[in-house]
């Protein structure tokens, strides 16, 4: 490919997938209307699900799944030693996602159930930065293709990449919806980083969070909301364990203030009676 | 005739999931024809036990990216069933128009994106943009309008977001609607341009008599419950899956296997077409008259076939239900209901045959036993004994590795396995 008689190398790119459903990988070949133009950014080398074209040179890596096996350590390893940029494409790529509810079970346990007495090799479910350096994270369950296009548009032509910084409750208030807490439910779109178009709350179904904490969530606020409404704490508990993706400070400051708010909602309703 | 044969695919290509091949000929005789699953298992029954059970169909869409519909409506079926919750009908209908729009991006997608790079010899489809790109248009546009349909009617089209226990938690309204009615109809003219080219593609001439498995339609083509049946005449409540299905356990793979009255039995299109074919559609039967698909059919080939004649029955049906939508009422959409314990199973035809999910929920509303068999498992056994009878065959033809080792491939690929699916 030439333009104004200059050689344009298209950067070469690779997609792998570990132990998930392979939605994230589904989701490249969607959004059809852009899907020839997206293709046509890079040379895709490698891409099991679609391809059977395979190489060992590449520049980027799209890599979605959590690790689960020792072999997959080991490939991943290997991937991280032949690539300029490694992307963690979708929630269990980033922070494990649902299988990562495996991990409160002990591992014979699970085995036991579903194989019975047949070793199966399985360990404890990790995200790909628990395992290698990761460049770039690209959240969500399933990743939402116009952001993953973006983004990678943004990688292949050097431009800055920018992350929203506000929660999901700024795109569900465009989108004109009622709050999914008037209807009774706990909705974490106050808490959770923005860009996926508010999809749940706009399909009237209260935000898991799967795209993790946002950067100017106000924790405060969200736990007077959900105290308020009469939610309890193992509610809220399940609903940000759901896909790990609060797991760390957003996890523990949740815990906190729910603790200091609930005790404040007894002190007064102490007063009250 | 051919003498040696030695072939290893580690990890087929443009299938769902990590799969691999192993066929092994000495001195004319075969030793080994394999079918090997490894792919990491993630233990999602396991992690439903102790769940709320409205949590489950969110859950276990998650087991598979591209049938996650299927999943989430099996989920439903399940905990409805246990719970005796009554879904309103125009609930139903949605739920079935969803399940259509699963069942086209599925079959588009394997039809066009996985299977036509065999029959064009390039690797992927990715090629086939510069020699064929009025075929790559066509694709995306029959795909796009499937993905449309489901973000439409269930808010996404990979892991939904509307179908909830009791009904919908939101539909489109009637003028949606209708621009969906007149999207479809405009890629009929794709549909008929697809359905030329595959007229004119040869399938590999293979045939091994099996057994087929799938929901039976009463009055209509199968999707969502009923009874299920056999080809080879077996016929059993939905609830008595178990009796259908027989898991067991084989040591080179952690997806298990399955068998009924044979070896081995195939779920999916074939089946389904096979055990209802007079069912189909008027327009969806004549497509399967031209492309000389007719029961019973034992080529596992002819299987991408009977997937284009479901992508026709799949257009006109939902052409149907939202012609009945536009012209009644489409308030009644989710029911309330009473917690209550029981135990319930689902059956639903996703596309890649039956899938079974099966709770027990105890009187808080939380699962305490659950048990997914999913279809390519079913598939497993019979993917394993096709390939031992296609490469005897092949052999005595005297084809060549490379030969046999596409046809094994393409033999894979034509039961369109969902591999990290079937290992959940």
């Amino acid at each position: 490919m030439k333009y104004l008689g200059i050689d344009i190398v298209k950067p070469r790119l690779a997609v792998f997938d570990f132990t998930g459903c392979e939605g994230c990988e589904l989701q490249l070949v969607n959004k059809e209307e852009t899907l020839v133009d997206f293709l046509s950014l890079f040379e895709v080398v490698n891409f099991r699900e679609a391809s059977s074209d395979k190489s060992d040179a590449y520049d980027i890596a799209l890599i979605e799944g959590c690790i689960s096996r020792q072999d997959e350590v080991e490939r991943l390893k290997a991937i991280r030693g032949r690539v300029k940029i490694l992307v963690a494409l979708g929630s269990c790529a980033c922070c494990g996602g649902v299988n990562h509810l495996k991990n409160g079970f002990p591992i014979e346990d699970v085995v036991r159930q579903v194989y019975g007495d047949r070793k199966i090799e399985t360990e404890k479910v990790r995200s790909l930065k628990e395992v290698v350096q990761v460049d770039l994270e690209i959240p969500g369950c399933p990743v939402s293709k116009a952001e993953v296009e973006r983004i990678v548009i943004a990688l292949v032509t050097g431009a800055e990449i920018r992350m929203p910084k506000y929660p999901v409750c700024v795109e569900c208030r465009q989108q004109l919806n009622t709050c999914l807490f008037d209807f009774g439910e706990i909705c974490l779109g106050p808490i959770t980083l923005a860009g996926c178009g508010a999809v749940c709350p706009s399909g009237k179904v209260g935000c898991r969070g799967c795209r993790g904490p946002a950067d100017d969530a106000n924790y405060e606020s969200f736990i007077d909301v959900v105290v308020d409404k009469g939610f309890t704490e193992a509610e809220i508990r399940k609903k940000i364990e759901f896909f790990n993706a609060f797991e760390g400070p957003a996890k523990d400051t949740i815990a906190s203030l729910i603790q200091k708010r609930i005790k404040t909602f007894n002190a007064f309703s102490g007063v009250r009676a | 005739m051919k003498v040696n044969m030695n072939i290893d695919v580690h990890h087929v290509t443009r299938v769902e999931g990590h799969g691999n091949i192993r066929i092994e000929v000495q001195d004319g005789r075969l030793v080994e024809a394999k079918w090997e699953v490894v792919e990491t298992p993630r233990f999602f029954e396991a992690i439903l036990k102790g769940m709320p059970h409205d949590n489950a169909p969110t859950l276990t869409s998650r087991i598979c990216g591209i049938c996650s519909i299927g999943h989430t409506l099996a989920s439903l079926r399940a905990v409805e069933r246990a719970m005796d919750v009554e879904v309103p009908a125009t609930a139903q209908k949605l739920r079935l128009l969803a399940k259509h729009g699963e069942t086209l991006q599925s079959h588009f997608l394997h039809l066009l994106f996985l299977v036509a790079p065999d029959f064009l010899n390039v690797g992927s489809v990715i090629p086939l943009v510069d020699s064929h790109p009025d075929l790559v248009a066509k694709a995306a546009r029959l795909k796009g309008m499937a993905n449309s349909m489901c973000d439409l009617i269930a808010g996404r089209t990979t892991h939904p977001v509307s179908l909830v226990v009791g009904g919908v938690s939101k539909a489109p309204d009637k003028r949606q609607l209708a621009e969906l009615k007149k999207t479809m109809e405009d890629r009929m003219r794709d549909a008929a341009d697809v359905l030329e080219l595959f007229k004119t593609l040869a399938l590999p001439d293979f045939e091994r008599e099996t057994e087929f498995v799938s929901l039976k339609g009463d009055k209509t083509y199968p999707w969502i419950g009923g009874d299920l049946v056999s080809s080879d005449g077996v016929i059993k409540p939905e609830d008595q899956y178990l009796a259908m299905s027989n898991e067991y356990q084989v040591n080179f793979s952690t997806s298990k296997f399955t068998k009924l009255s044979r070896d081995s039995f195939a779920v999916g299109a074939l089946a389904r077409l096979n055990n209802n074919y007079d069912l189909l559609h008027g327009k969806a039967k004549e497509v399967a008259e031209t492309l000389g698909l007719e029961p019973m059919n034992y080529n596992p080939y002819m299987n991408n076939i009977a997937q284009l004649v479901e992508c026709f029955h799949a257009l006109a049906e939902s052409l149907d239900l939202i012609d009945e939508m536009l012209d009644g009422g489409m308030n009644d959409l989710r029911r309330r209901y009473e917690v209550q314990a029981g135990v319930g199973i689902g059956a639903v035809e996703v596309p890649r045959g039956i899938l079974y999910h099966h709770y027990n929920i105890d009187e808080k509303g939380m699962i305490t036993h659950a048990n997914c068999i999913i279809p390519t498992t079913q598939n497993n056994a019979n993917i394993h004994y096709d390939l031992a009878e296609l490469v005897k065959q092949e052999v005595k033809k005297g084809s060549d590795d490379q030969e046999v080792r596409k046809l094994c491939e393409m033999l894979v690929r034509a039961y369109d396995p969902c591999i990290s699916c079937s290992v959940h």
